[in-house]
Parts: structure tokens; sequence; C-alpha cells
């Protein structure tokens, strides 16, 4: 419902609150956080470490560095977007559809663009625990440093921030569970082709275009940079596209929540 | 009326696409009163309920609660609502306490203050018991008041209750009028739905009859039945045949004739006359009995269906 009211840090404390509370209730929600974070672990391991043993060392941008080192701020990016894609699309379509989590608050002052902004920081706080770990892991494994750890950092919150309300607006226009195979294929093939497992530089020019407008190659060249140490002007370009897609999302979730509860 | 009433409708109407679900209704409740809306299924008591609550928008027509404008200032008026919705919807990821507890932070209430609220409140819908327990496994009617203890967490001016006391067993719905009747007199007005004759006419002051969307009758329990039924009703059953088939054959006895799939009501003024009557032209009816007029009844005339179908 539109209001003169602006928008209240407390009242998105509260639907943040909310996610604490159920977090708090018991083993499963804990599972999942766990096995999201587990993924991208997994990959750096079978395919960083063991295939890169296969490939040895990589010439990127004429600088030498191990296929883990190249892989690993991938997956860095990767667990920020899955940590923050299933928060925003699974657990939040659950809520919006199922239990109806948002109608019970959407009966109190909160607002629905309250209720998107507190899920969205929710989500960026899952996708920011996952790669708080992993950057340790990159650390203890001699793959970043920390103070390269602490400046790719901020970088992942923001991919947690572009995928989460991109993920949210989804939710909010997707017609039921089906959709969602669609998203997570789509999903699966940026995993796969945005420069996280070989330069995009590999690829022929369209298919290198076409990975230029997907929204994950932004996220691993940010933190791939920043987490390296290896910074350049472009950067500033990928957290452009990285702040509009959040931008874009959020108003479309916020948007879609009003129209569908209060209808 | 002498102080601003806390809800004023001036045609208000609500579509669904080309459906209209309330259609041009007039509505002004008093501080302090206890009103109802009676309807059967469909008839758009839920859907002027929740634009009473201000999260759904109106399609056309005027709507101000507590004097204000529910599209524009929506959160402030739903900070003074208690809302408890047809269907309920209590976090099933949150224990008992925590669903009291996390609402109350929705309005801004400080968390011991939430949690010494949230106490009382299962205090006072008898749920102490299971204040650590998860929501699912509690039966209906502890969901339900529940859910009417969460609608109280903000201590609310207006409480909005969606069929309270659906699904309750007779005593929990006995313990819920007591516990509604204790707000009423400190204060709170009340607006409900409900499906209970004996509900509307135990709680509420004044109430209005929907159907298909319009009022079709507005006054106290009292007036309803003096204005739309008659001082007795005749009760008829027969063994033989179904109650339609009589309708012909005793025209012209009592005001009206209803009817029903098991038996034919009879209103009358005089009850004792209308039998001697039925059983003058030769009838004898398997059962009869004579009882004074009630809501189901003025219900029954108005909208031509039984209170819960
Ligand atoms: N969100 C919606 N979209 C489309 N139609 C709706 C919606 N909500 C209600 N309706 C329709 O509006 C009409 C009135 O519904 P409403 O829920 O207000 O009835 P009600 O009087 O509360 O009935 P009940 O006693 O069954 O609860 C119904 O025909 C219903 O199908
Ligand atoms: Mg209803």
């Amino acid at each position: 419902m539109i209001s003169s009211y602006a928008l209240s840090p407390t009242r998105v404390g509260a639907v943040i609150n909310r996610n604490v509370g159920a977090l708090r209730s018991g083993p499963s929600y804990w599972l999942v956080l766990f096995s999201g974070f587990f993924e991208p672990i997994l990959y750096l391991f079978s395919i960083g470490v063991g295939v890169g043993a296969l490939i040895g060392d990589l010439n990127v941008d004429g600088k030498t560095m191990s296929y883990a080192a190249f892989v690993a701020p991938a997956m860095l990016a990767v667990s920020a977007m899955t940590g923050a894609l299933a928060e925003t699309t699974f657990n939040f379509f659950f809520k919006f559809k199922y239990v109806k989590t948002f109608d019970a608050m959407l009966a109190t002052p909160i607002r629905p663009m309250e209720i998107a902004l507190g899920e969205l920081t929710w989500a960026m706080l899952r996708g920011s625990l996952y790669t708080a770990c992993f950057l340790v892991v990159m650390i203890l494994m001699g793959l970043t440093t920390p103070i390269w750890a602490l400046a790719a950092f901020p970088a992942t919150m923001l991919v947690g921030l572009a995928f989460g309300s991109v993920g949210m607006a989804l939710s909010t226009v997707i017609r039921g569970w089906q959709d969602f195979d669609l998203v997570f294929t789509g999903q699966f093939a940026m995993f796969l082709f945005s420069g996280t497992f070989s330069p995009v530089q590999n690829y022929p020019l369209g298919v290198e275009i076409l990975i230029w407008i997907t929204p994950l190659y932004h996220a691993v060249e940010l933190v791939r940079g920043l987490s390296t140490g290896v910074l350049s002007i472009s950067m500033l370009g990928n957290v452009a596209y990285l702040v509009v897609m959040a931008a874009v999302g959020l108003s479309i979730a916020g948007r879609r929540l009003a129209k569908v509860l209060t209808a | 009326m002498t102080q601003e009433p806390l809800i004023r409708a001036r045609g208000l109407v609500k579509k669904f696409g080309d459906f209209t679900a309330v259609d041009g209704i007039e509505l002004e409740v008093a501080p302090g009163e206890a009103f109802g809306f009676l309807g059967p299924n469909g008839a758009g008591k839920s859907s002027t309920m929740r634009m009473i609550g201000c999260v759904s928008t109106p399609t056309a027509g005027e709507l101000r609660i507590l004097g204000m404008d529910p599209v524009k200032d929506g959160p402030k008026i739903r900070a003074r609502l208690g809302v408890c919705p047809q269907l309920d919807n209590l976090d099933p990821d949150l224990t008992v306490f925590e669903n009291l507890t996390t609402y109350a932070r929705y309005f801004g209430i400080p968390r011991a203050e939430g949690r010494r609220r949230a106490t009382e409140l299962l205090e006072f819908v008898q749920l102490t018991e299971k204040a650590g327990s998860k929501v699912e496994p509690l039966s209906g009617g502890m969901k339900r008041r529940l859910t009417i203890a969460r609608a109280m967490v903000n201590e609310p001016d207006l409480v909005l209750l969606d069929e309270p006391t659906t699904g309750l067993d007779p005593q929990a719905r006995h313990l819920l009028w007591e516990r509604l009747f204790r707000l009423k007199q400190g204060g709170t007005t009340l607006v409900l739905t409900t499906h209970y004759m004996d509900e509307a006419e135990q709680l509420c002051d004044r109430l209005v009859v929907m159907d298909g969307g319009k009022i079709v009758a507005e006054g106290s329990p009292r007036h309803l039945i003096d204005t739309y039924s008659t001082r007795e009703v005749v009760e008829l059953r027969f063994g033989d045949e179904t109650p339609t088939a009589y309708v012909e054959k005793l025209a012209g006895i009592g005001d009206r004739l209803d009817p029903l799939p098991d038996r034919l009501l009879l209103y009358t003024s005089d009850g004792d006359s209308a039998i001697s009557e039925v059983h003058r032209r030769g009838f004898a009816p398997s059962s009869v009995l004579v009882r004074r007029s009630t809501l189901e009844d003025v219900f029954l005339i108005l909208t031509g269906r039984t209170l819960v179908d």
C-alpha cells in the first residue's frame, strides 16, 4: 500500500529479527545453511586443486597463477550468489505463498518495501556468512592474503545484494515451483561459463558477449580482482552493474509484493 | 453518536477483476461498539474486513479508519489495529511464545515489553503450557486462540476478528466470548464476522447482514428480529413427504412459510393458533416445535440461506 511514511529501520530490523528467530528454532535451517556453504568448497578442491594439478599454472592477462588461485575467487563469488539466491528464492517464496508470513507482517505497521529490504538484508547476511568462511579457507590455502580478503569481503556483500534482490524479484513474479527449475538452470549455466573455470577469452566472441551481459561474470571479475590484488579500472563497471542489478531487483520486488499482498 | 466514528465507509467497493465482491456499502462504527458482519459464504465479509484492516486497497468509495485515510496512513492506522484473519497465518518456524514476541517487534515494541505481554496474553487465552511448543502440533482451536492473542499484542484500539471462533469447541468459544467481552468492557472497539447467531447475539451491539456484496439489513440483534421476522416460529416435520410439498397445503397460515431440507418453518405472531389451523386442515406433523424468532431466522429470510452451509 502506498504510503507517505518513510521506511523505518526498526521495522526492517523486525523483519530480519523474524528470520533470526527461525534460525534459532531448530536444526533444519542450519542443515540447509551448512550444505549451501560446502558446495563451492567442494568445487574448489575437486576442480581447482584436483583438475588444477593436471593443468598446471595459468597465464591470465600476462600474469601467471595456479589454477586453484584462478578458480578460488570465482567460487567465492559463487558462494555469495548461492547463499543469497537460496534465501530469496526457495525460502522467500515459501514464506510468500504458503505460510503467508508476509500477510501476517502486513497487518502490522510494516510496509511491503520494508519486508523486501529485511528479507534482502537477511539473504545478503547469509551469503556473507558463506563468503567470510570461504575467505578464511582461501587464506589458509595461501590463495589470498588477509588484507586482500578484507578488500574482497564487501564486494561479496554487494554480490549477495545483487543476486538476492533479483532472486526476490523473480520469486514475486513466478507462478510456482516448476518455474524455479528455469531459474536454477540459468544459475548453473552462469556457474559454468562466467569466467569461473576458464578465462572467458577462450570462448568465441558471440559467447563472450553473452557472458559479458550476465551478472555472475561481473561478480567474478570484481571479486577476483580484489582477492588477488590485481585491480583494474573496469572493476568500477562491475560495481556499477551489480548496484543497478540490486536496485532494479529491489524495486520490482517491493512493488510486486505490495501489489500481490494488498490485492 | 457524539464522537467521530472509528470506521466510516461511503459507497465502498472492492472488485477483483470484473467481479464485484463488495458493492457500495455504507458503514459507521462508533468507538467502544461491538459490530458484527453476518452473511453467507462469499457475501464479501472478509473482503470488507481486509479493506478496514488496510491490507486491501478499495476499488472505489470512501473509507476512513480512526479518522485517517487507509491508503495514505496505512502503517499509522495498522499500528492501532489488532487483526485476526479468517485463515491463521501463524509462523510455523517459531514457537508459540516467539510468535507473539516476534509480532510485537513488528509494532516496534521493545523486547522486554514484548516478552511481558506475550506471557500475559498466553495466560489470557490459556496457552501458557504451550509456550515452548511449535505452532504445527497445536489443535485448530489452540491456533485460533494464539492468533487472537497475537492480535492483542499491540494493545489495539480496534480489533478485527474474521470468524474468530470457527473451529472452536463450545468450551473454547465460551472462553473466547468471555475474553472478548472483557476487552469490550475495557473500551476496545470490536468488529467481527461470524456464522454463529448466538455469537452475534452475545457479542454484538449492532449487526449488518451482507449478501452479494451489499448490506441487506442493519441494526441491533433485537431490532433485526423485530423488523424482519415474526415473533414466533413453528418448526414442522412431516414423516411422509418433503417439506416443500406442504408449502401449498399450508398456504395462508402465518405470515410466511420456508421449506428447509428437513423441516418447514412457519413464521407467525401466534404459534399455538397456527398449529391448531394446521391440524384443522387435516395434517398431522410428526413433530412440532414453537420457539421465539432468532437471528438465524432473520438471516434465512434475508438471504434465503442458512448460516452454516
Ligand atoms: N483475492 C481474491 N481474488 C479474487 N476473488 C476474490 C478474492 N478474494 C475474495 N474473492 C471473491 O470475493 C467474494 C467475496 O469473498 P469474501 O472472502 O469477502 O467472502 P466472505 O463473506 O468472507 O465469505 P466466507 O463466509 O466464506 O468467509 C467471493 O466470491 C470470493 O471468491
Ligand atoms: Mg470470509
